[in-house]
């Protein structure tokens, strides 16, 4: 706030031009989103994986994205979860469920392991939601059976009674075929998402005979079951 | 009645803009009261994928923020510009491609977003056709606002017109970089950022739509309407300069306090707590300069029902740029973040700050650009005080709601354990997220009583000609 337009005669002036008011207001609002933004692209200790290559997938030449184990580490999303994934920004669950587990004891004994942020370095967009109006889903992967999923989706209070999300009834009858995900991953390659030309060229057959369910399913049970954490290792200050 | 105002300047499309944001505040309103039932009755979704609380809570921040608040911001600037600057508008032609350019993205809006066609960003969720329209829009309604400045025959540029300004400039930055993405199709895209870049991308630009737009933007109402609808002069100059350029240079910065705790890097996090608990000087700067301008009349309170709605903003504003700082320490957040106290804070600043003083100068407009009073002052005064007790009783119940939550998260029993399940908070929501309905129809009662009274009033000035009148009487004034 020390700032030089406080000295009233430069104030007048500005007061007076209105090119020298709006190229003063320009450079004013431009410091505090470059100061917090940029320097988020360029500091190394940003991303965990920097320190701890192991959070990524080591992906071998000619593999695919089938040849990949629980726990191998950060990769893309299969064509189905993508596509799960996508419904998932469609619905607005995000509106109501976070995927971003803070340090605290208890959030750990609910949720699990406190979210890294290489642990959603290929998300296009970032999903970690501001509300929990239902519980946070970072780490849901592997909690519930996939019938379980399916029950909770179709009718939610069936299971959860207390729950007040929405019955999603429609996901079952949809079907996610012929949903173009091929041109879908080539966008995200495009943005550095390291898909193979393999990947893209498969992606349209994965989703045969599958519905939205299917693929909502596929989505909630990979997230968080990606990279294995070591609980004795200190990821982040 | 004032011919001469009348027949220099272009009051034509602040009056359409200032009709439209009444309308907008009883659609959005309404959309608000449908999502706040389901939250308490889930039933409410009726199984109908257009409007579960997903898809239509998108909708209803939009029309909130971007179709009522858009519209009252483009009247009102429209309309003090010309005042100020002694000028008409620099282009007729311009003003109404805004006009109608700014409803046809609210009415893709709501075709869009109950469809689920979303980018899934928090208060920027229109795809990016939609997001390409609201730029050449609002670089339309920017231009021609600078260029009536440009044109100016007053020598100063009013107080009101800087914070106008600021907004411009700053919601052109953020909504370009917000909104940057990979189209897959016509109706989909993906943002350009991942994680935590795309987090940091999207407070900023979250943070700052409330910072310049709901803010900057209204603040520059407050400094126009409140003086005029008090027959006073601005309280003190020297603080208007001051307080702007503090909030001009500091409010950027806020954005990292919605990502305490998170995978976002401590120092980001901190940086924009610490700038936040400074932001609290500038604030109030601006809540006491628009409330002493009051000063001397304090008397115009009780017969002036549209300076009650002002005087009202100015003291939610105050409340909530305090409690706004509270919550970005990072102790007070970790219980904060996530519950419902924040959808609260943001009502109190939308419902109290925000709706309050624009309501008070949309009330004043109509006055001002129909030539006539009101069709009823009783109204207006019904307005008030259900606006007002909506309001509290919304923040209350969030307050409440919200407070415990984050407590019943934490709290531990005897053994060590976690007390509560996290079906059991939200089973213990349930009362207040009734009540909190209860709030929100209350304020919506009140916006449907502002919409007859303006759409009486509309006809009232028809019946007496008074516009007709202004529009053809030789100026004398």
């Amino acid at each position: 706030m020390a700032n030089e337009n406080q000295s009233v005669s430069f104030q007048e002036k500005m007061e007076k031009n209105i090119w020298l008011l709006l190229i003063i207001l320009a450079l004013s609002l431009s410091v505090g989103g470059l100061v917090e933004i940029v320097p988020l692209f360029t500091i190394k200790s940003t991303m965990e994986h920097n320190a701890a290559p192991e959070l990524i997938w080591q992906r071998q030449a000619g593999q695919t994205l089938n040849d990949y184990k629980p726990g191998d580490g950060m990769r893309p999303y299969t064509a189905l979860e993508l596509a799960g994934r996508d419904i998932y920004q469609r619905e607005g669950c995000y509106t109501c469920h976070s995927q971003m587990i803070r340090p605290f004891r208890d959030e750990k004994e609910r949720y699990g392991h406190y979210s890294l942020a290489s642990e959603s370095m290929y998300n296009h967009p970032f999903q970690w939601g501001s509300k929990r109006t239902g519980p946070d889903l970072a780490r849901v992967g592997g909690k519930y059976s996939d019938d379980w999923h399916r029950k909770h989706l179709r009718a939610p209070r069936s299971v959860v009674p207390e729950s007040v999300m929405p019955n999603y009834p429609w996901l079952k009858d949809n079907s996610v075929e012929g949903k173009d995900m091929a041109r879908r991953f080539s966008v995200m390659q495009l943005m550095g998402v390291p898909y193979t030309a393999e990947d893209i060229a498969s992606a349209n057959a994965e989703l045969a005979g599958k519905t939205e369910e299917d693929a909502m399913v596929a989505y909630l049970q990979v997230l968080g079951t990606m990279a294995k954490l070591d609980e004795n290792k200190v990821y982040r200050e | 009645m004032d011919a001469a105002a009348e027949q220099e300047y272009n009051f034509d499309v602040v009056r359409w803009f200032t009709v439209m944001a009444t309308v907008y505040l009883v659609v959005g309103a309404l959309v608000g009261v449908i999502i706040a039932a389901e939250l308490a009755w889930p039933i409410v979704n009726l199984d109908i994928p257009y409007i579960t609380f997903g898809r239509l809570r998108p909708l209803h921040t939009n029309a909130v923020i971007f179709a009522f608040g858009g519209c009252a911001l483009m009247a009102t600037s429209y309309y003090s510009v010309q005042r100020t600057c002694g000028v008409r508008l620099w282009s007729d032609k311009l003003a109404w491609f805004v006009f109608w350019g700014w409803n046809l993205i609210i009415v893709s809006a709501v075709v869009t977003l109950p469809l689920g066609l979303t980018s899934a960003k928090e208060y920027a969720e229109l795809e990016w056709p939609i997001d390409l329209g609201i730029a050449v829009v609002w670089l339309a309604y920017s231009f021609n606002f600078i260029m009536t400045l440009a044109t100016r025959k007053s020598s100063h540029i009013y107080v009101s017109n800087w914070f106008f300004l600021g907004m411009m400039v700053m919601i052109t930055y953020l909504h370009v970089v917000n909104s940057l993405a990979i189209p897959v199709d016509l109706f989909k895209s993906y943002s350009l950022f991942s994680g935590v870049q795309d987090a940091m991308v999207q407070w900023w630009w979250g943070h700052n739509a409330v910072g310049f737009y709901l803010t900057a933007g209204f603040l520059g109402i407050m400094y126009y309407f409140v003086p005029k609808q008090a027959g006073r002069p601005v309280y003190s100059y020297r603080l208007s300069v001051i307080h702007f350029w503090a909030l001009m240079f500091g409010y950027v910065w806020l954005g990292a306090h919605h990502l305490q705790y998170t995978a976002l890097p401590d120092w980001t996090g901190s940086l924009g707590a610490a700038v936040s608990l400074a932001m609290i000087i500038p604030s109030w700067g601006g809540a006491v300069n628009g409330m002493m301008t009051l000063s001397g009349a304090w008397d115009k309170l009780r017969t002036d029902y549209v300076l009650r709605f002002m005087i009202m903003s100015l003291a939610f504003y105050a409340m909530s740029t305090f409690e706004g700082p509270v919550m970005s320490l990072k102790t007070v957040n970790a219980l904060s973040h996530y519950t419902d106290w924040t959808v609260g804070h943001v009502h109190s600043g939308a419902l109290g700050w925000v709706a309050m003083v624009a309501i008070g100068a949309i009330y004043h407009l109509m006055k001002h650009t129909f030539h006539t009073e009101m069709w009823s002052q009783k109204l207006i005064n019904a307005h008030f005080w259900t606006a007002t007790i909506g309001a509290v009783i919304y923040v209350v119940a969030m307050w409440v709601s919200g407070i415990m939550q984050g407590l019943m998260w934490r709290a531990y029993d005897e053994y060590g354990t976690l007390a509560y399940t996290f079906a059991e908070s939200v089973e213990a929501m349930h009362p207040y997220y009734a009540m909190r309905t209860v709030g929100g129809a209350i304020f919506l009662l009140g916006a449907v009583l502002m919409l007859v009274n303006v759409l009486m009033t509309v006809m009232k000035a028809a019946g007496e000609g008074s516009l007709q009148q202004a529009r053809t009487a030789a100026a004398s004034a």
